[in-house]
């Protein structure tokens, strides 16, 4: 294996890309190293998070590459960083999508660029680390501050109501985490551990449990979102620049879920196995409600944001079932959807960057002058539907395999959901590609340039890989799943 | 063994008090450039007092008749004090300077003013107590007004000092009942003759509220905060920075020394007290902060809403309550030491900045600066990963051990509140456009940049290396 510490390096490498464009000046000539930094910074990352991939041990269901050293001295908090087939996927999404912002950022973004710049790299390092950390102070201070980025992504750079959604981003999900922090802190008192692979094994009596997974609850469900937790989302996706979008959508949300896996099936078995019905009942109510609510938006970005939450609500669902199916669904679906929505936003930004608009009222037809772009939309499209042969297929098809275990009901809901989602995303195609083009302005619209093919490119590879050889990635994750499902199972049968 | 100079006790209070003394000849007799020699003599006794006190073994302090008491605990705090008011001295230097305020009284006001509170922190009796007290105030009270000539000061100065005098008042009330009922005025004494009773008798109850309700004014806790915005407000930015940075440290100390020394078993009368006084500090000081458009009242509901937070610390009153104390403290001391040395250099159009409004393009002019106050807000706001976050960590830690979870319910949400105002900082400064070129001038003196710089660094570089602050914290006894 490799003997230097690659998780760190990974983890690190923006940061020290930040600190290197933070001390380029900034000024119109200069402003194009920014943009070289920054690229050549995350595409290194990634390359490196291939190796993690490359290297990874299919058999082995616990952390591999660990770091660890000791971080406080008074408490057992330790700097514990590692990958397992749970978070491998996590950090390669962080780091496949974060050049990509780069680059769709390249000329969109005019002001400020340096500052713009370094709110990504540290955004990519606190994502990466989260997803890597197997402390849960580590977790949790990158957990929190990847809201300092996403804020000021937000609030810079954004539309017009930006400074409203920023604040509401912000102080929705702090209050989720704060309460995580004082969850944290009990785990602690009663364990005196704070790693996460000690944690699992199961140390709380069960009125402790119910407490703790409450409190959990209110960070992940907010970050994840479920309904009703979910109105920040909206607002968040229409105002952030599109990049801001891609990364909210691609990883950020998968931070809920990631957290789910992790802490609530974890370390909470018998607490999970009470609520079960309650997150059922809400993931079941936001694919319905959410997707109808996506049929009436006019603004593109806002309907892609209301698909995201129904569509996380298939990922709650294929969590809390609790079985090798549904969980290895819920971890593709996270994965499909991290490519898919976030190809979709860049979809928004390529036609929003021409026209300055996301009315779905002001286009049409734009096949007819933008041919290759209707044609990787449509593949995103048909991702996000769940069309076999896509990703998006294979995760929902798996949570519904998994649902057969449970409850028919639960099938029920989330097939609704599913048809709901071909409905809006086709009349959203519809709407925007097919017809002729009735609006003058879009008469010399351009077709996508050599930089967005290079973007949205690689996406539509990836999302077709993800659906015709889901094995690439359900070997690598399903000793780690079957390692938690296991743990469930042994909790709650005493 | 008063033969024996080195081994009295007292050394660095009698050092300080004399040098205080030969400061003021010193200044006296400049003819030219008085305040700036004064001053820069003044922190080099403040840097000879530190040493003092570090190496202060203690061993001998019976000649005092247990005045003062000598503990791990009052030494943090002495030097946490004492660090504060060289910090403030150095960042208010050319602040002075600039408003034409040259008196020389002003660094010698700043070092008695530190030995009351150095004597405060150490005080074990309570005749001691009050006369420190009284010998901090008073120099404060003077440096509040000091700017004569201007109403809003001799304001200040006049408010603070009649208030002042109520809460001193209410205090000696509550020590006479206290020596009353126990016929003792020393700590431990006190808490001898309590240690004989399962609960306490109704005088001494009073007394324990009356000395509650001076020592809550003088942390400026909700409700009797009412001084503290229109002190800030009103008093120069340089003393509203000494206001905000030292005298909270020892009347903290004070606080939790009083009611973990004498009044230690009787956890149940106190506790009530000062669990009402957190809550009530944390949301008054996050709801009332949101509306204010001054920066200096901003400065002070935020410090009202911490002193909420050490006094969750008190409650738990366990050793991680000591340590959350006392890291909580240093951490707030860095990051007000960080924003006055901002606040004190800032102009806008010529007149230093008053109205957070005017920071309005600032990350465009000064893009360190503005990166620098969006630390500290964050640091402020619990954010991790800066310094803040380890603090109000800390507190809850202690929080919990105690089983107080309503309590830090109570305070996350209130920290949720409070990220309001401070994130509203960062969104003038980064979000909203410019409309008139505003004018900001950042002029910083070298002293001031280098005390800037290292306060910045402790703040963001923290977390890298907590167990140096932590160790100390742990082994602090009281």
């Amino acid at each position: 294996m490799i003997d230097w510490p690659l998780v760190s390096v990974i983890i690190f490498l923006p940061l020290i890309g930040a600190l290197i464009i933070l001390f380029i000046k900034e000024d119109e000539l200069t402003s194009i190293n920014i943009k070289w930094a920054a690229l050549l910074a995350t595409l290194g990352t990634f390359i490196l998070s291939l190796i993690l991939w490359l290297q990874f041990d299919y058999s082995n269901p616990s952390y591999q590459y660990e770091e660890k050293f000791r971080w406080f001295d008074d408490f057992n908090f330790f700097y514990h960083v590692g990958v397992d087939g749970i978070s491998l996927f996590m950090i390669l999404l962080s780091t496949f999508l974060t050049p990509l912002c780069i680059l769709a950022s390249w000329n969109n973004i005019k002001k400020r660029v340096k500052e713009y710049m370094l709110s990504f790299l540290f955004l990519e390092t606190v994502m990466i680390g989260m997803f890597a950390s197997i402390d849960i102070l580590l977790f949790y201070i990158f957990f929190e501050a990847v809201l300092i980025p996403m804020y000021l992504i937000i609030g810079i750079w954004g539309g017009n109501r930006r400074i409203y959604a920023s604040f509401k981003f912000f102080l929705y999900t702090l209050l989720g985490s704060v309460l995580m922090l004082i969850a944290i802190i009990v785990m602690y008192r009663n364990t005196s551990s704070m790693s996460i692979e000690f944690l699992q094994g199961n140390y709380f009596s069960y009125n402790t449990q119910l407490f703790l997974w409450l409190a959990f609850f209110a960070s992940f469900a907010v970050k994840i979102p479920m309904w009703p937790f979910h109105t920040w989302l909206p607002d968040a996706h229409v105002e952030a620049p599109t990049a801001g979008s891609v990364i909210l959508a691609g990883v950020l949300l998968k931070m809920g879920g990631y957290g789910f896996i992790r802490f609530s099936l974890g370390m909470l078995p018998e607490a999970t196995e009470f609520f079960i019905p309650l997150i059922m009942t809400l993931s079941i109510v936001a694919i319905v409600y959410t997707s109808l609510v996506a049929l009436a938006q006019t603004d593109i970005k806002k309907l892609i944001a209301y698909s995201s939450v129904a569509h996380m609500g298939i990922v709650t669902i294929g969590i809390f079932l609790v079985n090798q199916q549904g969980l290895e669904g819920a971890m593709m679906q996270m994965i499909s959807h991290g490519l898919v929505s976030a190809a979709l936003f860049l979809c928004v930004g390529v036609i929003y960057d021409r026209m300055h608009t996301r009315e779905i009222e002001f286009y049409g037809g734009l096949v007819q002058r933008m041919p290759l772009y209707a044609t990787v939309f449509m593949i995103f499209m048909l991702g996000s539907v769940g069309l076999p042969g896509t990703s998006g297929f294979i995760g929902e098809f798996l949570v519904i395999v998994g649902a057969f275990k449970f409850s028919s009901y639960v099938v029920i809901g989330a097939a609704f959901g599913i048809i709901l989602s071909a409905v809006y995303m086709l009349y959203l195609y519809k709407r925007i590609i097919f017809g002729t083009i009735t609006n003058n302005k879009l008469a010399d619209i351009l077709d996508i340039n050599t930089r967005e093919k290079i973007i949205l490119i690689p996406l539509a590879i990836s999302v077709i890989l993800l659906g015709i050889f889901p094995n690439l990635f359900l070997d690598p994750m399903r000793l780690s799943l079957e390692l938690i499902i296991t743990n469930y199972e042994i909790a709650n049968a005493k | 063994m008063l033969n024996n100079i080195y081994n009295i006790f007292f050394i660095p209070e009698i050092f300080l008090a004399c040098s205080s003394f030969v400061c003021l000849l010193f200044g006296l007799f400049l003819k030219k450039n008085a305040f700036r020699q004064t001053s820069n003599l003044a922190v080099f006794v403040l840097l000879l007092t530190i040493l003092l006190v570090y190496y202060d073994s203690g061993s001998n302090f019976a000649n005092y008749k247990s005045l003062f008491s000598h503990s791990s605990f009052i030494n943090f705090f002495k030097i946490l004090a004492i660090l504060g008011s060289i910090a403030s001295i150095i960042i208010s230097k050319e602040y002075f300077l600039g408003i034409k305020l040259k008196n020389f009284e002003i660094p010698v006001l700043f070092l008695f003013s530190t030995l009351g509170m150095m004597l405060m922190i150490a005080s074990n009796n309570l005749m001691s107590m009050y006369l420190a007290i009284e010998l901090q105030s008073l120099s404060l009270y003077v440096a509040a007004a000091i700017k004569r000539d201007s109403i809003s000061s001799a304001e200040s100065g006049v408010k603070y000092f009649i208030l002042g005098a109520l809460s001193s008042g209410i205090l000696l009330y509550g020590f006479s009942l206290i020596y009353g009922f126990t016929g003792s005025m020393n700590f431990d004494d006190i808490s001898f003759y309590l240690s004989k009773y399962d609960n306490l008798n109704l005088g001494l109850i009073f007394g324990l509220v009356f000395v509650m309700v001076g020592l809550a004014f003088k942390v400026s806790a909700v409700p009797f905060h009412m001084w503290t915005p229109d002190v800030y407000e009103g008093a120069p930015n340089s003393i509203t920075g000494f206001f905000a940075i030292v005298p909270k440290i020892a009347a903290v100390a004070l606080i939790y020394r009083f009611c973990l020394v004498p009044f230690e078993n009787f956890y149940l009368e106190w506790s009530q007290i000062i669990l009402f006084l957190s809550i009530a500090s944390m949301f008054l000081g996050a709801v009332a902060a949101i509306a204010q458009s001054n920066i200096k009242r901003l400065l002070a509901y935020s410090s009202i809403g911490h002193i909420g937070y050490i006094l969750i610390a008190l409650v738990a009153a366990n050793d991680d309550g000591i340590k959350a104390a006392s890291i909580y403290m240093f951490s707030y001391m860095i990051m007000n030491v960080a924003i006055f040395a901002i606040l004190l250099s800032l102009k806008v159009k010529n007149e230093y900045l008053i109205n957070i409004s005017d920071l309005k393009g600032l990350s465009k002019s000064n893009p360190i600066v503005s990166l620098s106050i969006s630390i500290i807000m964050l640091s402020m706001a619990g954010i991790p990963p800066f310094i803040g976050f380890f603090g109000k960590f800390y507190v809850f830690i202690a929080a919990i051990e105690q089983e107080l979870y309503v309590l830090s319910v109570l305070g996350v949400l209130a920290s949720v509140i409070s990220a309001f105002y401070y994130l509203r900082i960062i969104k003038i400064m980064y979000f909203d456009e410019i409309k008139s070129e505003g004018i900001i001038n950042f002029q910083i003196s070298l002293q001031s940049k280098i005390i800037l710089s290292l306060s910045l660094f402790v703040i963001i570089c923290f977390i890298f290396y907590p167990s140096l602050l932590i160790n100390i914290s742990a082994s602090l006894t009281i």
